[in-house]
């Protein structure tokens, strides 16, 4: 009987069973890393506006307190994004001939919202609230970055499920005092580990546990 | 063909089926949103339904939001003194940080009208420490911040009832700050403000 392999066959089967073993590797680092990318979690990137609004020049700059236009930002799930009105309270005096600022007075005489394009978007499977995150010691910057530095708004953190873990894990490290939820320049003391367990106490920061619970976040 | 020159050739087949099937994964961002984007509104989310684009509805005209009624006792006349809350240290710090939050940019920290907007060029507003604003009474500065008095809009949407008393308190403290004799001080604090000017 002759032989039903060439003997070219023994190099082709163990070149074969590394190219798999390569090429599963590449494909599934390819695929972990893509979904990790800013390409795919829209990190670090500016969006079109119908105004080119600057938190830096406006929070920055002007000092302006988030809650000014954040108004909700304590008391509901969504911070909010304020009423023409609020942009009125100083531009029908300040700026209020100047081009780009003509969607905002428009907007105003006419009754009809600016279309803001939204930055942070959760997929709707994920119930996420504002207010428990700021009255329990987390303070705007950790999630959305030093706005107060960024002249056209991004998104500073993954919002993957993996970064929220990371702190929903052990939210001692980024528990900030009362006074400091809305300072943007908050760095965590040398002393964060003892600070954090003090003001995880005071705030009755639930359990690890409950915390990574899944209806913590998904209902 | 032999067997093993058919494996040769289906390689690069296999190296394009998993090249392929890398770049469809990489795509279920796009394919499978079902959960991700459910038929439903989030706050402040378009809607194709409502005429005017919103799905977040306006208040009508002459009703009254639910839970609202509650506010009625903070409703006190713009010529009255009267004052609706118990006045205590919590209620003037709610107040100094609400009042930073909103009031500032133009009052300025210590309401003399010297905001950062004020200096922008918004006209600066008259400072709390003259004899006119002194003498008005509670229900003004409360009637002015929820409806507003001339370059200042109104901050009824901004700032609910109770956190505009705490504000009035505040700048009621503010006044004092500046109108208050040494006599006045209880005796601890007067013996650190004697301290405090010999340090100089």
């Amino acid at each position: 009987m002759p032989q039903l392999f060439h003997r070219s066959a023994n190099s082709t089967a163990r070149i074969s069973i590394l190219a798999v073993v390569i090429l599963a590797t590449l494909g599934l680092t390819a695929v972990l890393g893509g979904v990790r990318s800013p390409n795919f979690t829209n990190q670090y990137l500016t969006r079109d506006q119908p105004i080119q609004f600057s938190h830096k020049h406006h929070a920055g700059d002007d000092g302006i307190d988030c809650r000014y236009c954040h108004a909700g930002v304590e008391t509901s799930a969504t911070a909010g994004i304020p009423p023409t009105k609020t942009c009125m309270n100083c531009h029908s005096v300040l700026f209020n001939n100047v081009g780009y600022l003509a969607p905002v007075r428009e907007s105003y005489s006419t009754n009809t919202s600016i279309q803001w394009v939204k930055v942070h978007r959760l997929a709707d499977y994920v119930y996420f609230n504002h207010s428990i995150h700021v009255n329990k010691g987390i303070g705007c910057s950790t999630c959305h970055g030093q706005v107060n530095q960024m002249p056209l708004m991004f998104q500073a953190s993954t919002l993957q499920m993996q970064w929220c873990l990371d702190c929903h894990r052990d939210p001692e490290k980024n528990l900030r005092e009362k006074k400091d939820i809305f300072n943007m320049d908050w760095k965590p003391a040398p002393d964060q580990a003892e600070k954090g367990k003090l003001l995880a106490a005071q705030y009755n920061v639930r359990s690890v546990r409950d915390l990574t619970s899944c209806s913590t976040c998904h209902r | 063909m032999s067997r093993a020159r058919r494996h040769l050739t289906r390689f690069p087949l296999l190296l394009a089926a998993s090249a392929c099937s890398v770049l469809f994964l990489g795509g279920c961002d796009h394919l499978h949103q079902d959960m991700a984007t459910q038929p439903k509104y989030r706050p402040l989310s378009p809607s194709d339904f409502f005429r005017d684009g919103r799905s977040e509805r306006p208040l009508l005209e002459n009703t009254v939001a639910r839970g609202s009624l509650a506010n009625d006792e903070f409703v006190i006349p713009k010529d009255s003194n009267a004052f609706p809350l118990e006045v205590d240290q919590a209620l003037l710090e709610r107040g100094q940080e609400r009042f930073t939050a909103f009031c500032t940019p133009c009052h300025g920290l210590q309401g003399d009208g010297n905001g950062m907007v004020a200096l922008r060029g918004m006209k600066h507003p008259p400072s709390y420490h003259i004899d006119r604003l002194r003498e008005a009474p509670n229900g003004y500065f409360y009637d002015v911040i929820t409806n507003g008095f001339g370059q200042m809009y109104s901050y009824g949407v901004q700032i609910p009832p109770r956190d505009r008393w705490a504000i009035v308190a505040y700048v009621r403290a503010l006044q004092l700050s500046r109108d208050a004799h040494v006599s006045e001080l209880p005796a601890e604090l007067r013996e650190k403000l004697s301290q405090g000017d010999s340090a100089k």
